[in-house]
């Protein structure tokens, strides 16, 4: 039995999404933090293959670089830095949890059926047009990234590096006895404070000094 | 697949992910990993559109999204490294008042 390319796609594109939607569930429903954190990697390793499968390999590459290389990757080292407690079961029932279920499934269930019928005239229907073979999507992406977006995506620079400074500033802890200079106080400094003048007699010149008057 | 199966799917995973912001009382991490999850999902939906609308700007955006997620996983979690310095906790029961 030959399988055909559009049968393949579909398959693909089910088995993928039933792992992303399952690993979401167990990213909100799993009691162990870390656990919540491997499924959160999974979904998003899931996701990027959806989002191969329509052709957008350069996001679907950044996503797995930049979110499962670094953003899980600290997500994960903060969870195992904190030893956070295991919440028990009975904790997990709240008042409102079900009325905030409720809400949630209203909400599901007006999302599909405006995706699915209402607005099923209103947005395109086809299969995805095919680039032909040689079609690069970095090249397309990088080409309006450097052009008609380059100053958003400076500013995207700045913010990352704001981050950078803000996430070190923030956990950046005092030590005890650690010497280390202090800016402000340094340029706040009063000649009067620090410089003292001691008004004193006279002494006599000390005996080298006398030595060399006498050989004169 | 067309572009409907990629909205619902989107659609799924978003909703999942505001169910776990409403359910959790466990701790705040979870609650930054279904924002996450919630991005994700936007992400998907203007990747579905930019692709079968044919018009890379979407992907651009996408792009952007990456971007500033990423900055705001990187001080939500030191602002939660502090307040685990103080507090000694995490769970959201727990840090409910706001003192100057």
């Amino acid at each position: 039995m030959i399988i055909s390319p559009e049968l393949f796609q579909q398959i693909i594109f089910y088995v993928f999404a039933t792992f992303t939607i399952g690993s979401a569930m167990a990213v909100v429903t799993v009691k162990n933090t870390i656990y919540s954190a491997l499924f959160l990697v999974l979904c998003f390793f899931n996701t990027a293959v959806l989002w191969l499968l329509i052709e957008a390999e350069f996001l679907a590459i950044t996503l797995v670089l930049v979110y499962v290389g670094a953003v899980m990757v600290l997500f994960l080292f903060v969870v195992m830095m904190l030893d956070v407690k295991q919440a028990k079961a009975s904790q997990l029932k709240q008042s409102y949890t079900k009325a905030a279920l409720l809400i949630a499934a209203a909400m599901l269930v007006q999302l599909l059926i405006l995706f699915a019928y209402k607005l099923s005239g209103e947005i395109p229907s086809n299969e995805l047009v095919r680039q032909e073979q040689g079609y690069s999507n970095v090249a397309e992406v990088g080409m309006t990234l450097f052009t008609q977006y380059v100053y958003p995506f400076e500013i995207a620079a700045v913010i990352l590096l704001v981050a950078i400074v803000a996430a070190i500033m923030l956990t950046m802890r005092k030590r005890e006895g650690n010497k280390q200079m202090d800016a402000s106080k340094q340029i706040n400094i009063n000649p009067a404070e620090r410089l003292r003048v001691v008004s004193m007699k006279a002494e006599k010149a000390t005996t080298q000094a006398q030595s060399k008057e006498e050989e004169s | 697949m067309t572009l409907q199966h990629y909205l619902i799917v989107s659609a799924i995973l978003f909703v999942i992910s505001m169910a776990g912001i409403f359910v959790n009382r466990r701790n705040v991490l979870v609650v930054l990993m279904s924002i996450e999850l919630m991005l994700l999902a936007v992400n998907t939906n203007l990747i579905a559109f930019s692709k079968y609308l044919d018009d890379v700007q979407g992907q651009v955006f996408v792009f952007f999204i990456l971007t500033v997620a990423a900055a705001e996983a990187a001080i939500g979690l030191a602002i939660l490294v502090v307040l685990f310095r103080n507090k000694k906790t995490l769970e959201t029961k727990e840090i409910n008042e706001l003192e100057g």
